[in-house]
């Protein structure tokens, strides 16, 4: 059983005779222990899944789905209450700027601790114990003296730490990471990710990784889910998608990868923007910017066909087409 | 709309763009705002009965009429149509006194704007600009100043000049100045650090040029809600100076003045206390509307929270 | 913390002597020889004048008798009332506590009401109670205090009856003025004397609530609004968002994370009440005959009683600036980030 299913989630925003899918129809599995990267650009609807998923997105979009449901109960159907009480212990999220993220007016103990009490129920010493072990977890130096820290007080480096540790404090079976280092400095990229990757390891968990950084997936997911304007076009396997990309936007950001323009004189882009909620085109949403594109292919939106390397969202995947 | 069509075309639209003119977007802006319309419409009213109160053929609003004191309105059994909101304690006709009335608050309220506005911006803009002796002495009067409550300050300087409306004038002005002169100090101080300011001044720009081209035209913003709600506060003002008999002097009809002599009057005649008060309820109430309507139009960058 | 309040004091020192020099400067403009209103009497012949004159310090040069005036002031010696004749210091003495009680009333009303009003405006926004609040407190502000006043009298004194019109207690009751807080002091004068003082207490409160109320209606209303919308701006805010993701229940979301971090401002916005609630005081004073000192200093320009009146404002001054510097303290302890900085 997986850890976390989705199937046919959809997220509307905006008024009801005129809604704005930012999520359409995305069939997303999470097998327990595993690592998976969603990968798209702003506006593909990748940070909205999974703020739906943990029931942040409150009253202002409107989820449907026919199935969603984590570690076996279905989210759906709970109630707030019950919702909480996976939020933030079995399930939880890390953010993307870990300066705004965490509350300014209490200290980095108060917060790590608040969460275990809630949660788990600490008290006393066992519960400063466990705030010291996991500052440690972590791999924060003089753990001792940051309790009593406020957050302004750290790098964006360390408060990044600390939002993993308490979004790791309760033993979570999935952590979701929305771009967890694009706001740090980028010799500390490398070291956050690091981080993750080992608890990940250590603690068993399910990682969802959300991320523009195709490269950071290759080398630290095993599956991968390419997202397009709230769609889906391209399900994987790591290494394998990279290797025989099957979907032309897929083709294109691994094309648009510095590495592998080495000994061009330009860099490969992809021109045009993500369609914003007035230029939805009619037809596949990638037509409008991709090279292969045919009139079928602006007239009708191709359904998501499984292959037997994943599935993907096209009329004509690559390796049915003559040329690469 | 960015027309979907082959890849390379959607890319080179084919838009062309009118900009509205900026009178145009404000008022787009600030018609959205239902209580700012209402309240710019009663100001309307206000203004209209103030200019042409003389023309409206209402009866003398300092006549005494000895045998018709104390008429209520004319919807009451005993009121009568020729004196449509009744009459006072010495038989004056309240209508009328209303409508004079509002000639001196609008009056006092613009005149008092424009006395600390103007040399509010001059000592604002003297602070800004020489914030390391100057400035910080225009602080500290400024401090000085606002370490005493609007209305204490406002009697105290009444008692030195003396009863009266100029006077009244003069006590409002002197209160609303440090708020202008920090408003404006806060501005320029901060537009002062940007870019297009120093591109100026390496162009050569004068000081009265950066001054008052340069720097002024972008913190008109807060400058005008500022201004529109210390136009409210000063008739406020000028009715509480009234009120407690330093301002305007009877038989001169003013909303705060008729609140004073009817207090007596309170248990036999309501609507002597209640009318005057919420005129200036009202009429407050609709600058105030107009002043958030400005703010939310204005400026973009205050936080939009309504 | 106390070298931060101590600094705070330091630098405040040349405002507060800008204030003295200012409430000096202001018996010396108003109109009148300052000899004849001085001595108390009119139609001196020179010699006299000159006499009064020299007894009073009036001859010495300016500059000397403003330092004369500074000294004094610390020697807590502010004169004596031309009316009354008695010391400033001692008149102030005796009214200042029932001023206080008014404005601390006040500010409890408004605060308390003012609080949860605006939060519980943020917390459901855009619904009835929030356009309510919103609208009400728009209407709080906009409205004359002095009629506010006079309509709650008309209602609740004249046509219902419930609340007396004048004075802070029914001149049925003795009460001995212990602490000058009419509350605690008809409280212990109904301990002491339960058969012949019964109901003091009661009388006392029912004197002071409906002042109380409109004193503090304008300030309710400005906190509403400033709870309202720091509330609204912190309930976007990321760490708020983050605290729902950790499974936090709302209660907690509300009032420990976002109310500490959305109180900030609004602690600002209360002490700055503190100067509209000493301004409101003198109109609410007036109208209910309420014997503090708003009432004593405007009567005492209108009968030129100028010792008292350049006092008064001096003494009304210096609890501003105080009360300031109380605040800008207290916003440091709420606020780590300024702490650190200073």
């Amino acid at each position: 059983m997986s850890l976390l299913e989705i199937q046919n989630l959809s997220v509307s925003f905006g008024p009801e005779a005129q809604p704005f899918k930012a999520v359409d129809g995305l069939t997303l599995s999470v097998q327990q222990g595993e690592v998976t990267g969603i990968v798209g650009e702003s506006g593909s609807g990748k940070s909205v899944t999974m703020m739906a998923i943990m029931g942040l997105l409150e009253s202002q979009g409107r989820i449907t789905a026919d199935r969603l449901r984590f570690a076996g109960q279905d989210l759906l159907s709970m109630s707030a209450r019950e919702r909480r009480k996976i939020t933030g212990k079995s399930m939880s999220m890390v953010f993307q700027d870990p300066m705004a993220s965490l509350n300014p007016s209490y200290t980095v103990g108060y917060q790590i601790m608040e969460v275990l009490k809630v949660h788990l129920g600490l008290r006393g010493s066992a519960l400063r114990a466990r705030a010291l072990a996991l500052l440690e977890l972590v791999e924060i130096p003089a753990a001792a003296s940051r309790l009593q820290a406020y957050p302004h007080q750290l790098s964006g480096g360390m408060s990044q730490r600390v939002a993993i540790a308490i979004a790791i404090a309760c033993n979570p079976t999935l952590l979701i990471a929305d771009e967890p280092t694009t706001a740090l400095d980028v010799t500390i990229q490398a070291q956050i990710m690091d981080l993750l990757v080992s608890l990940q390891k250590t603690q068993n968990m399910a990682l969802v990784l959300i991320t523009h950084d195709l490269a950071v997936v290759a080398e630290v997911a095993q599956h991968v889910t390419v997202m397009y304007a709230g769609q889906a076009v391209e399900m994987g396997k790591v290494p394998d998608m990279f290797r025989h990309p099957q979907h032309p936007y897929t083709q294109a950001l691994l094309k648009a990868i510095p590495e592998h323009n080495k000994g061009e004189i330009r860099l490969s882009t992809l021109p045009g923007m993500v369609p914003g909620q007035y230029d939805r085109p009619t037809g596949c949403l990638v037509a409008p910017r991709c090279a292969y594109a045919a009139d079928r292919c602006r007239q009708q939106r191709p359904e998501l066909t499984l292959t037997d390397l994943g599935a993907v969202r096209c009329f004509y995947p690559i390796s049915s087409l003559e040329t690469p | 709309m960015i027309n979907a069509g082959t890849g390379n075309e959607a890319v080179e639209a084919t838009q062309t763009f009118t900009y509205p003119s900026p009178f145009r977007a404000f008022w787009s802006g600030f018609s959205a705002n239902r209580g700012a319309v209402i309240g710019l419409a009663f100001m309307l009213l206000v203004l209209f009965c103030a200019l042409f109160a003389p023309l409206l053929g209402l009866h003398d609003p300092i006549e005494q009429f000895r045998d018709a004191s104390l008429l209520p309105p004319a919807w009451y059994l005993e009121g009568t149509w020729t004196y449509p909101l009744g009459t006072d304690e010495v038989g004056r006709d309240l209508l009328s006194r209303l409508c004079f009335g509002a000639r001196v608050s609008l009056l006092v309220g613009l005149c008092a704007v424009l006395m600390s506005l103007i040399p509010g911006v001059a000592l604002g803009l003297a602070a800004g600009f020489f914030p390391k002796v100057t400035g910080k002495l225009i602080m500290r009067a400024m401090d000085i100043m606002m370490a005493l409550p609007a209305l204490l300050l406002a009697v105290a300087i009444m008692s030195i000049l003396g009863q009266g409306i100029i006077n009244a004038m003069i006590a409002i002005a002197i209160v609303a100045l440090p708020g202008y002169v920090r408003l404006v100090r806060a501005s320029v101080s901060m537009e002062l650090g940007r870019d297009y300011v120093i591109a100026s001044r390496m162009n050569g720009a004068g000081l009265l040029r950066l001054m008052f081209l340069t720097v002024l035209p972008n913190c008109l913003a807060p400058l005008i809600v500022h201004a529109t709600l210390s136009f409210s506060s000063a008739i406020l003002e000028v009715a509480a100076l009234g009120f407690l008999g330093f301002g305007v002097q009877p038989p001169t009809a003013e909303w705060g003045t008729m609140l004073a002599a009817a207090r007596d009057y309170m248990d036999r005649a309501w609507w002597v206390v209640t009318l005057p008060g919420v005129t200036i309820l009202l009429s407050v109430l609709a600058i105030n509307l107009i002043g958030d309507g400005l703010r939310d139009t204005l400026d973009p960058k205050l936080k939009r929270v309504a | 913390m106390f070298w931060y309040f101590l600094k705070k004091l330091i630098l405040v020192i040349p405002t507060f002597i800008g204030v003295s020099f200012a409430s000096f400067a202001l018996i010396h403009m108003m109109p009148g020889d300052p000899v004849e209103i001085m001595a108390g009497e009119r139609g001196l012949d020179a010699a006299q004048h000159a006499e009064i004159l020299k007894s009073l310090g009036l001859d010495l040069p300016m500059h000397v008798q403003y330092g004369h005036y500074l000294l004094s002031i610390f020697r807590l010696d502010l004169g004596n009332s031309l009316v009354t004749h008695e010391p400033v210091v001692n008149e102030f003495a005796k009214l200042f506590p029932a001023t206080l009680e008014l404005a601390t009333a006040a500010m409890i009303l408004a605060i308390l009401f003012g609080l949860s009003a605006g939060i519980i405006a943020a917390v459901k926004r855009g619904s009835v109670f929030d356009h309510g609040v919103m609208s009400l407190s728009l209407a709080g502000y906009s409205m004359p205090i002095f009629w506010w006043g006079l309509m709650l009298i008309m209602y609740f004194s004249v046509y219902l009856g419930w609340t007396p019109v004048t004075g802070r207690i029914s001149l049925d009751f003795d009460i001995m003025p212990h602490t000058g807080f009419m509350l605690v002091d008809s409280w212990l004068a109904e301990a002491a004397d339960p058969a012949g003082n019964a109901g003091a207490f009661r009388d006392a409160l029912r004197h002071l609530i409906l002042p109380a109320v409109v004193l503090g209606t304008i300030p309710m209303a400005v906190i509403a609004r400033m709870t309202r919308s720091s509330m609204l701006e912190v309930l976007g805010e990321e760490y708020v968002r983050t605290a729902r993701a950790r499974g936090l229940s709302p209660w907690r979301v509300i009032v420990i994370h976002a109310l500490r971090n959305a109180l900030i401002p609004v602690i600002t916005v209360v002490g700055l009440q503190v100067g509209t609630l000493m301004g409101g005081a003198v109109m609410t004073e007036t109208i209910f005959s309420w014997p503090g000192i708003g009432k004593w200093i405007i009567e005492a320009v209108g009968r030129r009683d100028y010792p008292v009146v350049q006092d008064g404002i001096l003494i009304v001054a210096t609890l501003v600036i105080v009360t300031n510097i109380l605040v800008d303290v207290l916003y440091g302890v709420i606020n780590p980030r300024i702490r650190h900085e200073r």
